[in-house]
């Protein structure tokens, strides 16, 4: 009865909004590996990660704003002017790395913050102060580079993006990257399970309900662009380390990290969704990507695929928000239905 | 129904005290002062330069600038009241250029057939945009994000550079002018009063500002809100291939490339610099109108005075951020007046 239980939940949960997102994740590497085996071989995967890393970790900073019930179209743009910067400030001494490091941490969060005021305390949309935000951003991009950008990242700044620990058992070299993920993810799996991520969720489904219970609803979803802003640095650095400095970096990655947050179920307008799943959604749009390459569909089709997909993922997910009105599949009330609806359903 | 008629503008009777009629038009006198105020500055700076900021071709350039952006944000204006919105503007404008050009091809004989046929496509755009809104309750941003994309597919694929070839005659669209207004710019103030009084005299106008002010008061009410956006996107899209028309006749043939012009995210940023809500319900055309020129006189200043870029950008944001913030600080204001539903319907 039990395991017959645990394995209805199970694909409950995967065909759920926030489920889903594995079962194409699982689908797609199929395809890959039915496709081109030697993909999954270590040092292939190990590039596909360090390629991956910087969407993933953006990934991670707009769910925490998405799930607060906003937007950040400003991470693109700050992605690409952190790398600019860095190679500017930096000029390819391997002294200055750290530093230069640390400004960036400290602007992206600047930045972050300056989001987060504007948005809670002036009450623009975040749409709006983030696409302000943008500008500002793309425009001291240009002032920096004058078209093209100059200086030259550290090999010490390079190293977090491109190269790992070498001589590992098994996968050869343990990237970087991987680590930097797979700790942004327990700190972020962490910080959900925390206080603070219960309340961020509580602020992005009922703001109203969130400021009575005591909240500082505005302190709340600051703190969500902040930490926003600090992935894009961390984005910035691993993409700088693995791509290269140009002034495309970051070009319309806002876009695709918001897709990546979608796809993982992540309901826009706040209040539902794991921050596992918005990793998933992440991954499921890079290994899209790759399969695409694999089978040489030209690039300049991507951006269909991508449309397709979030219209698809986020219709599917609000089909399945619409038939929970019926009995929940929580296990938690025993009530009668009729009373469970009524204090579950959000509409 | 009352109450949701009382939504549009003029139709809130003479109001005690602070009221939403007032209010509105106190935003749209706002944003037209700053208009003025702003051409006047720019006037001075430019003056100060030894320039003339009214001199013709500044003029025309002025007016220039504002007509694309001017068709784009009309649409745009018609789903932010329904509380909607569409970024795949920019794409639509892209294809229906395309369309237009290479239907044409031309020939004298083809030009209404290569309008029609831009204009339709734009259409099928703007009724696939509402019907994934309304039916697939997808949300706005997610699904308009989607066809943009789907469309910027399309077009990467297909069209590595222009393609088609528009005749002489509908060259004209895009190059005659009466004195030192550019014929472009009359179409769209004519398209400008037309949204004005389709907002405020007809039906399907008050239908909007009542789904965007509150849907579900809106169809308790009788209104069916589905349709209200579909057709609010559709004429959406419909303007934005007006733009595309316009970039055909410029261009003299049709470009892929023109999506880049980041016209979405700019037409929004007028509509809500011109005063009208993001969230639905409250502004309109007029403001919007004024908000396109706004940033159409900034570009012009900004050019003539040969400002840094990334001053210009800087200032741009921030004047769009410091009036919606403005905004949205009258609102606060004026909502103890507003106890429309006060006790009634949640």
């Amino acid at each position: 009865m039990s395991s017959a239980r645990k394995l209805a939940d199970a694909g409950r949960f995967l065909i759920s909004g926030s489920g889903a997102v594995y079962l194409v994740l699982i689908a797609i590497f199929a395809i890959i590996f039915a496709n081109n085996a030697s993909f999954f071989e270590p040092a292939n995967l190990m590039l596909f990660v360090k390629k991956a890393a910087p969407l993933l970790i953006l990934a991670v900073g707009q769910y925490f704003v998405i799930v607060a019930g906003e937007f950040d179209l400003s991470v693109g743009s700050l992605v690409g002017a952190q790398v600019v910067l860095a190679a500017l400030l930096i000029d390819g001494q391997e002294s200055r790395t750290w530093p230069v490091i640390l400004l960036m941490l400290l602007g992206g969060a600047a930045v972050g913050l300056v989001n987060g005021l504007i948005t809670t305390l002036l009450k623009v949309p975040s749409i709006i102060t983030t696409l302000g935000m943008m500008l500002v951003l793309f425009g001291a991009i240009r002032l920096l580079t004058g078209g093209a950008p100059t200086g030259a990242l550290s090999e010490g700044f390079r190293v977090f993006g491109r190269r790992g620990i070498d001589d590992v058992p098994l996968i050869g070299q343990l990237p970087w990257a991987l680590l930097i993920i797979v700790a942004v993810g327990a700190a972020a799996v962490l910080l959900m399970r925390s206080s603070f991520g219960r309340t961020l969720v509580a602020v992005g489904d009922n703001e109203k309900a969130a400021g009575f219970a005591g909240t500082r609803v505005w302190w709340v979803r600051t703190a969500a662009f902040v930490l926003s802003g600090l992935s894009a640095t961390v984005a910035g650095i691993l993409v700088g380390g693995f791509a290269g400095v140009t002034s495309q970096v970051g070009d319309g990655m806002e876009f695709v990290a918001i897709t990546a947050v979608v796809l993982g179920g992540v309901v826009l307008g706040g209040g539902r969704g794991a921050v596992l799943a918005a990793i998933a959604g992440a991954l499921t749009v890079e290994s899209l990507f790759t399969l695409f390459t694999q089978l040489s569909v030209p690039s300049t089709i991507r951006p269909t695929a991508q449309g397709l997909i979030i219209i698809v993922a986020v219709a599917y997910a609000s089909r399945e928000r619409s038939r929970r009105h019926t009995p929940h599949p929580s296990p938690k009330p025993p009530e009668p239905n009729r009373h469970s609806d009524v204090a579950l359903s959000k509409e | 129904m009352t109450a949701a008629v009382r939504e549009a503008p003029k139709t809130a009777g003479p109001p005690p005290g602070r009221s939403r009629g007032s209010f509105r038009i106190g935003t749209t006198a706002l944003v037209y002062a700053a208009l003025v105020a702003i051409l006047v500055v720019g006037a001075v700076l430019v003056a100060a330069d030894g320039k003339n900021l009214f001199s013709t071709g500044n003029i025309v350039d002025m007016l220039t600038r504002s007509s694309l952006l001017g068709f784009i944000a009309i649409g745009q204006t018609l789903v932010i009241l329904c509380r909607s919105l569409d970024l795949s503007v920019g794409y639509v404008m892209a294809s229906c250029s395309l369309i237009a050009a290479m239907v044409m091809n031309g020939s004298e004989a083809n030009v209404p057939l290569g309008i029609g046929a831009a204009l339709g496509a734009a259409a099928v755009v703007g009724l696939v945009n509402g019907l994934v809104i309304t039916k697939l309750k997808v949300n706005a941003f997610i699904a308009t994000l989607g066809t943009g994309l789907i469309l910027k597919g399309w077009l990467d694929t297909e069209f590595a550079g222009p393609a088609g070839k528009v005749t002489a005659s509908f060259q004209q669209f895009g190059y005659t002018r009466v004195s030192v207004v550019p014929l472009s710019t009359v179409v769209m103030l004519v398209l400008a009063v037309a949204g004005v009084l389709y907002l405020r005299k007809t039906r399907g106008g008050h239908h909007i500002y009542a789904v965007g002010g509150d849907t579900d008061v809106a169809r308790l009410s009788g209104i069916r809100t589905d349709r209200t956006i579909v057709t609010a996107h559709i004429l959406c899209a419909v303007a934005a291939g007006v733009a595309g028309l316009l970039i055909a006749a410029r261009f003299g043939t049709g470009s892929a490339l023109v999506y880049d012009y980041g016209l979405d995210l700019e037409s929004i940023a007028a509509v809500v610099l011109g005063g009208t809500y993001l969230m639905g319900g409250r502004g309109g055309i007029a403001g919007t109108v004024a908000g396109v020129m706004i940033l159409a006189v900034l570009d012009t200043v900004f050019n003539i005075l040969e400002v840094n870029p990334f001053y210009k950008d800087v200032l741009r944001g921030a004047i769009i951020v410091v009036a919606v913030a403005i905004y949205a600080r009258r609102q606060l204001s004026a909502r103890p007046s507003r106890v429309r539903f006060a006790g009634g319907a949640s």
